[in-house]
């Protein structure tokens, strides 16, 4: 299972970064929806790390289905095909402030594939133990926290 | 006439000896460092909180292993770039240093040949390092795996490239004195040890004179980033609103408290600091609450 689910998260991100490109014309208009959809996304991981986050601060107190709930979403979110979000041409070079994501995304030596990959394990991994405690919950989201450091520190324009 | 341009030689002569004295690289006392031995795991934890990886190990090298620092990390300033030296235990790197030498490169800014360093090896943060942390920091160092890549040399011009120079640079910009003087309680002095000394982290929170040395005026009141484009931000607590646990949570985790997520440089920071013991995030955090 989660062989074959590693491998279709791998396809989609060979996908995005090969296959895809955008139209004379349209190709703002569909940049600029690629963006939004991608940043989107990232509300959502925020939205579910914010009910995780609050638990594993102390901010609320900890409740095991809410926190089960919000990690199997993560996990749910960061195993999308997100394979049209990443169409060449979204970057900063080409969008401006519109977005930060670097065109170093799309360099040949890119390593976004194998932090995606990281993520969607870590996020996995959280899920299955999350409703175990708030200490299984505390040591799984340092894991996700890291992962996101796995493309933002290269890839993405610092503000 | 010739009076006078005798007396002008003379004054240069005067001028250029006291700048000779005045510019003399200083190392620290070495009985500083005597009879100190240092642990490994202990000074795995001063490597993880001084982010020492972060400059030392080659570009792009995200091993999650025992850091090989082969260096080769470029700082852009404007006085050229500077690129990290080899630092692993290796003939290329500090291989055969003692204690003493490691303590006057960080604390002093001191080569063991008696030569100034670069304050890109931030020195002005070190010199506040406790000796015994940095008998720690080298047997830690020394139980890594040696790289035997050389060090680049930096990329800077003319009159940067005499190091004599550096002497005048410290002269006004390596002090002893703590930025936050008053440190009541042991929280505070912890958290000004490791944010002034240990993470050096006004090296980049807080802006630079023309000179290059630190504005201690506007400490972390946010700086140009050294590394590219963008700004490193303000963590002043008149320009940052969040509360000493959302900061100690940032640095365990990564995540704000609108849960973004740290990105660039601070991503390997985070990694060191999420080592430590609560109680040192903490004791940050408090810290930098306590800035007036």
């Amino acid at each position: 299972m989660k062989i074959r689910f590693t491998l279709a998260l791998g396809l989609a991100f060979a996908g995005a970064l090969t296959t895809t490109t955008l139209a004379d014309g349209h190709g703002n208009k569909a940049a600029m929806a690629a963006v939004q959809a991608r940043q989107a996304t990232m509300d959502l991981y925020a939205f579910n790390l914010g009910i995780l986050g609050a638990m594993a601060k102390g901010a609320v107190d900890y409740d095991a289905d809410a926190a089960k709930a919000a990690a199997t979403n993560l996990a749910a979110l960061s195993s999308m095909n997100q394979m049209a979000m990443w169409p060449p041409g979204s970057d900063t070079d080409a969008m401006g402030d519109a977005t930060r994501a670097l065109p170093a995304i799309w360099a040949a030596d890119s390593k976004v594939f194998e932090a995606g990959m990281a993520m969607a394990t870590a996020t996995g991994a959280l899920a299955e133990v999350a409703g175990d405690g708030l200490d299984a919950l505390r040591g799984g989201i340092g894991a996700v926290g890291k992962s996101c450091g796995g493309c933002h520190d290269t890839y993405r324009q610092p503000k | 006439m010739a009076r006078f341009l005798r007396l002008v030689v003379l004054l240069g002569l005067v001028a250029a000896a006291a700048g000779w004295f005045l510019s003399a690289p200083r190392p620290v006392d070495p009985a500083r460092f005597d009879g100190l031995t240092g642990t490994a795991e202990r000074g795995a934890l001063i490597f993880a909180a001084a982010g020492c990886r972060g400059c030392h190990v080659a570009p792009g090298d995200k091993d999650e292993g025992p850091a090989v620092l082969a260096g080769g990390y470029h700082i852009k300033s404007p006085f050229g770039t500077f690129i990290s030296p080899n630092i692993s235990p290796s003939p290329a790197g500090i291989g055969g240093w003692s204690v003493a030498d490691l303590g006057n490169a960080l604390m002093a800014g001191v080569s063991p040949q008696g030569r100034h360093y670069y304050p890109a090896l931030p020195y002005t943060s070190y010199i506040h390092m406790a000796p015994q942390d940095v008998a720690d920091l080298k047997a830690y160092l020394d139980s890594l795996p040696p790289s035997d890549v050389a060090s680049q040399a930096h990329e800077i011009g003319f009159p940067f490239t005499i190091r004599r120079g550096l002497g005048l640079w410290k002269l006004l910009n390596l002090k002893p004195d703590w930025v936050l003087a008053e440190a009541g309680t042991d929280s505070l002095k912890r958290g000004r040890y490791l944010v002034e000394a240990v993470a050096h982290c006004g090296e980049c929170h807080t802006p630079r004179d023309v000179m290059g040395g630190l504005d201690r005026s506007r400490w972390m009141m946010g700086a140009p980033n050294p590394s590219g484009k963008g700004n490193i931000p303000a963590i002043h607590p008149s320009q940052l609103s969040w509360s000493a646990e959302d900061i100690a949570y940032y640095l365990e985790t990564g995540f704000t408290p609108d849960y973004d997520s740290a990105g660039g440089q601070m991503v390997e920071v985070i990694r060191g600091m999420s080592q430590l013991p609560p109680q040192d995030r903490a004791a940050i955090a408090a810290y930098l609450k306590a800035l007036p």
